[in-house]
């Protein structure tokens, strides 16, 4: 094959996957309607549970597109060569699956035609109200960043537009933990320690989903990604993992302990059904363990696979894990009477059941797939493909 | 003096249209969230309206206040017990160490510092002068985040489209919505309908009055009895306060 008939191929191919992303972000916008249409009771969210998968779906990718920042602030802020060709890619991403979580967050209002009405009425005590100027506040400046970036005549500000980016992500990261970690009447989530264990979540969740797009990016043009690099980002990975994990242990054990809400980690940790399975299994197992071990296997730098497999566990424990942040802390009831056992035709006392719908499922896939458009047709259209070592790199392309 | 200054006057007409357009339009909002103070006289902040609850009057198995808040409010079953709205409720409790139980109404709390209102983005969720804490249903814009706050469970979402709706209680599908402690018929000068149902019962396990005046029968009572707030840990300074638990 030449390279001219193999530019043919990957050009019908690049449309045929924008296609199908496209399929699949128009289906999350058609569930959106029906849901707005018929009511939330076509969702399995109810009163109960009244936050349910589009969360799930919007809360990861709003954290993670924090995270994935953290690759140009390695390079812009601490000056890391191997990172800074990446910052590109990095501040692309982070404004592809912000605005794929918001469009999820947005359309799973009760009154997503109010849209205006929450852009001109704000409450300035309300913390949402604060994330939604931190979120808006963050497109600008990754944009800034990103101009600075790619505009050769910019460069000279690029440092200063990194640090600002640094800076507001951080404060974002910590508002959106504060979302839950202000809700002091719930047992799940009135805790100092959310808003730190969301920023290291967003830093494990970021960089996972970062090496992944990387590997598509360079399997998709035939090249190798340079050892050496791949290394570092393991390695890196491999910190933010067990931080994550530390962080977890010590908000169980502080839960336990210190807020002595024993029957809510009793729930979680050992017979709270579903939720229990997506602790152990998902987040702590799958998601945790098993990536940690293949980033620390003795030669996992050289096996692209494996580094690429373990990131994309990550991602799947880190769905996990605010799953069950998110569902399960709103499954176990709120106690209102503590000391007495309650019951009620609301459903007071009991665990609370919820079934995600498939509308609901198909609208935080959309929100995944607005955010796998914006890159893809970006990465083609402008110049994203980190490009630092071409030195190492063999070109794979073969031309018989 | 028999010359009319007539453009003096067209002057203090447009001023005195302008002023009662300033003074009406409040009211005009508040009719519009389900309530009938007549327009421009707001709610006083001299008043907080306040509720009494004796659970040791209350009958298990009695639903009267239920029934009554349904019927008044337009809040009635869709036979999808997890979405339906409710928004008094009957809760049975049984003190873990005693045994002893208790049946008591619980509804939105009218907190004095309402996590409801500090956490809504949009300021829907606000607390009137008088204590009552209300959704603007023009505000709302639906995302529950109140509902997580309220420490009470007090909250319902509008799952689906509702009909034969109250025309003094406007309900939606996708806002969310909780005991407006009848506000409707408090500015009428009349009782909440679960408080007025409960008497009629001879129960007389709920007295509804003003908490600011020392010598309403409600103070009196607070004044001579223990009776408690419920999570009064969270210091959110209820106002519906219950005696016998
Ligand atoms: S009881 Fe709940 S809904 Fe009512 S004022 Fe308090 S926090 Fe708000
Ligand atoms: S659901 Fe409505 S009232 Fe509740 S916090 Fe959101 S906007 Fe405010």
């Amino acid at each position: 094959m030449n390279i001219d008939s193999f530019r043919k191929i990957e050009q019908s191919v690049f449309y045929a996957l924008v296609a199908v992303i496209g399929l699949i972000a128009m289906i999350g916008m058609g569930a959106s309607y029906y849901m707005e249409e018929h009511g939330h009771v076509v969702t399995g969210m109810n009163n109960q549970i009244v936050w349910g998968m589009p969360h799930v779906f919007a809360v990861f990718l709003i954290v993670a597109a924090s995270g994935v920042l953290n690759v140009a602030s390695i390079g812009s802020v601490f000056g890391k060569t191997i990172y800074k060709a990446r910052a590109p890619l990095s501040g692309l991403l982070a404004i592809a699956m912000l605005a794929g979580g918001l469009t999820v967050l947005m359309l799973d209002l009760g009154r997503p035609d109010r849209l205006i009405v929450a852009m001109t009425h704000y409450n300035f005590k309300s913390v949402f109200a604060l994330n939604v100027i931190l979120y808006t506040g963050f497109f600008s400046i990754v944009a800034i960043y990103l101009w600075t970036m790619m505009d050769r005549k910019m460069n000279g500000f690029s440092k200063y537009a990194g640090f600002g980016a640094f800076i507001w992500r951080l404060a974002l990261t910590t508002a959106t933990g504060s979302i839950f970690g202000l809700l002091v009447a719930r047992q799940a989530y009135a805790s100092a320690l959310l808003a730190p264990m969301f920023i290291i979540m967003s830093f494990s969740f970021g960089l996972a989903v970062f090496i992944t797009v990387q590997s598509v990016m360079y399997r998709w043009n035939g090249l190798v990604l340079d050892e050496a690099v791949r290394r570092r980002m393991k390695n890196l990975l491999g910190i933010f993992v067990s931080a994550v994990l530390y962080f977890t242990i010590v908000y169980h054990l502080t839960n336990l302990y210190y807020a002595k809400q024993v029957a809510f980690e009793r729930f979680i940790l050992l017979d709270g059904g579903i939720y229990t399975t997506l602790f152990w299994v998902g987040q702590i197992l799958l998601g945790t363990l098993a990536p940690l071990a293949m980033l620390f296997y003795p030669d996992a730098a050289k096996k692209c696979n494996m580094v690429f497999f373990a990131a994309l566990l990550v991602i799947i424990g880190g769905m996990c894990q605010i799953y069950v942040l998110i569902i399960g802390g709103q499954a176990f009831p709120l106690s209102i009477f503590p000391g007495m056992t309650e019951s009620s035709s609301f459903f007071d006392g009991q665990i609370h059941s919820y079934s995600p719908s498939l509308p609901e499922f198909l609208l935080g896939l959309g929100g995944v797939a607005i955010a796998g458009l914006i890159t893809t047709i970006a990465v083609r259209v402008l110049h994203f493909m980190p490009e630092d070592d071409f030195r190492h790199i063999e070109r794979r392309v073969i031309t018989d | 003096m028999s010359k009319v200054d007539n453009s003096r006057r067209n002057f203090i007409g447009a001023g005195a249209v302008a002023t009662a357009g300033l003074v009406i339009a409040p009211g005009v909002t508040l009719f519009d969230m389900a309530n009938a103070k007549p327009a421009g006289e707001a709610a006083s902040s001299a008043k907080r309206w306040g509720m009494l609850i004796d659970s040791s009057k209350c009958t298990p198995g009695c639903n009267d206040c239920v029934t009554a808040c349904g019927k008044e409010n337009g809040v009635a079953s869709t036979g999808h017990p997890q979405t339906d709205p409710q928004w008094i409720r009957k809760i049975e409790l049984k003190e873990l160490k005693s045994g002893r139980s208790h049946s008591l109404p619980m509804m939105c709390q009218h907190c004095a510092e309402p996590p409801c209102v500090d956490v809504c983005p949009t300021g829907a969720s606000f607390k009137r002068a008088d204590g009552i804490v209300l959704v603007d249903r023009h505000i709302c814009i639906g995302c529950r985040y109140c509902m997580m706050a309220c420490p009470y469970k007090a909250r319902s979402f509008v799952h689906e489209e509702h009909h034969d709706q109250n025309p003094d209680v406007p309900r939606g599908k996708g806002c969310v919505e909780a005991c407006t402690l009848c506000v409707h018929r408090v500015d009428n000068d009349q009782q909440p309908a679960c408080v007025e149902a409960c008497a009629a019962g001879n129960k007389d396990a709920m007295l509804f009055g003003d908490l600011n005046d020392p010598n309403s029968e409600i103070s009196k009572r607070i004044a001579t009895y223990a009776t408690t707030q419920v999570r009064a840990d969270l210091a959110l300074n209820t106002g519906v306060r219950y005696q016998g638990i």
